[in-house]
């Protein structure tokens, strides 16, 4: 059994869906945030597809591309000591709070 | 409760073969998932929002049109070809593109009579961003993923190109550290053309091989 | 590229089997060619080993990387193509074996 990413000859018919979702400005932000993380040394590109690859297998395949990345980037960061999960739920809150 | 990112309720069934599926118009989970780490990580002079919205411009400013300049010189400039086939970061680096010492290395798989070359990545989705911009969501999917490998002529066909039988299909699988960028072949009746005209006949799904250039229309009779 | 001990094993033209690795991590070779015979169609050179990386590691000593090229029909089974279709991909010197 290949992993979830492993991809290649996947038994499927369907057809390849050719429509374009209009990037939104969070998934400029968060493909920035990556290149400037490797730019610094604190994220090689290896590290993040690890991240990638260690997503549930069905989450995996239910999340968006930057969705994955995203989940990637937090958890390496947070393996390497960069930020807590902790203060990365506090600030969603705080930014949660100050929207309403 | 850090594990529950509550994706739920704006994940989308198709989500498998869109791959910016479960985002919606309200600020989502992962939206400010992304807010919260820009703040941390420049509140605490990891980065800053400047070096963010550069690596943001310099993303954007990539297009097709950069790897459709490649080709055209290519296709007017044999010399130029030949180099660009041995050593591609070395040759687009004449045309202004220099590459940054990260960026992973560039082979050209030259389009022929006999061979047809598609560029895929099944791992991951690797792509020559760097000429081309940024991947299409088709070549981000799960479904061109898994079948470009094993029906390449297939795929082709979806994009309106029937390959003929005795031309060699030639699946790239990007698994590593080059990206693949395909030469199309120059279109026929393309001999009176400048190089911004050439350039103008190149698309971007030519350039990943799952089609061919645009065919010049025809002069209007007089 | 980076720089590695001792060149490379393979050259152009060689015929390589590629290995089927239990390794547990980030791997760069994909499940359906494992197993399977190829032709060496290019040496890129020596690479930091993305299985090191991975995790932090330094990618020391740099693998030799090769494009090696496969036989659709005997990639896949079934496969509907003609029989000259390739399917190629880049593999790291220490998934191969001389076939």
């Amino acid at each position: 059994m290949p992993r979830v990413h492993d991809r290649g000859g996947w038994p499927t018919d369907e057809p390849i869906d050719r429509s374009e979702h209009q990037i939104m400005d969070w998934e400029l932000r968060v493909s920035a945030i990556r290149q400037v993380l490797g730019q610094k040394g604190l994220l090689r590109s290896d590290e993040l597809r690890r991240g990638i690859e260690s997503i549930e297998p069905s989450r995996y395949e239910a999340l968006g591309y930057y969705e994955r990345w995203t989940e990637s980037i937090e958890s390496i960061i947070v393996e390497k000591g960069v930020l807590t999960r902790k203060e990365i739920d506090q600030k969603m809150a705080d930014l949660e709070a100050q929207s309403r | 409760m850090s594990n529950q990112h509550g994706h739920g309720d704006h994940s989308n069934e198709q989500g498998s073969s869109h791959p910016g599926a479960s985002q919606d118009a309200e600020l989502g989970h992962y939206a400010r998932r992304v807010q919260a780490l820009e703040a941390l990580l420049t509140e605490k002079g990891i980065c800053t929002q400047g070096e963010i919205q550069r690596a943001v411009e310099e993303t954007e400013a990539r297009s097709p049109a950069d790897g459709a300049r490649v080709v055209a010189r290519a296709w007017v400039d044999s010399e130029f070809k030949a180099r660009l086939l041995a050593n591609a970061k070395a040759a687009v680096a004449e045309l202004g593109y220099e590459a940054a010492a990260d960026l992973p290395d560039l082979v050209v798989a030259e389009n022929t009579d006999k061979q047809h070359h598609l560029v895929v990545c099944t791992l991951c989705s690797c792509y020559p961003t760097w000429l081309l911009g940024r991947p299409p969501d088709w070549y981000k999917s799960l479904t061109y993923r898994s079948r470009a490998v094993v029906d390449p002529r297939g795929v082709t066909r979806e994009f309106g190109l029937e390959l003929e039988p005795n031309v060699e299909v030639r699946v790239l699988d990007s698994t590593a550290d080059i990206r693949y960028l395909v030469l199309p072949q120059r279109p026929d009746g393309t001999e009176g053309l400048s190089e911004e005209e050439l350039a103008r006949l190149v698309t971007r799904d030519s350039m990943v091989g799952v089609s061919n250039p645009h065919v010049p229309e025809p002069a209007p009779a007089d | 590229m980076a720089s590695s001990v001792g060149g490379p094993k393979f050259r152009r033209g060689d015929r390589v089997r590629v290995l089927s690795l239990d390794v547990k991590g980030h791997v760069r070779t994909p499940w359906y060619i494992q197993g399977k015979t190829g032709v060496i169609e290019r040496s890129h050179g020596p690479y930091l080993n993305p299985e090191s990386l991975a995790y932090g590691g330094s990618g020391l000593p740099a693998q030799p990387l090769y494009l090696v090229r496969f036989n659709q029909l005997e990639v896949w089974e079934g496969y509907t193509g003609p029989g000259d279709d390739r399917v190629l991909a880049d593999v790291f010197e220490h998934w191969l074996e001389p076939a």
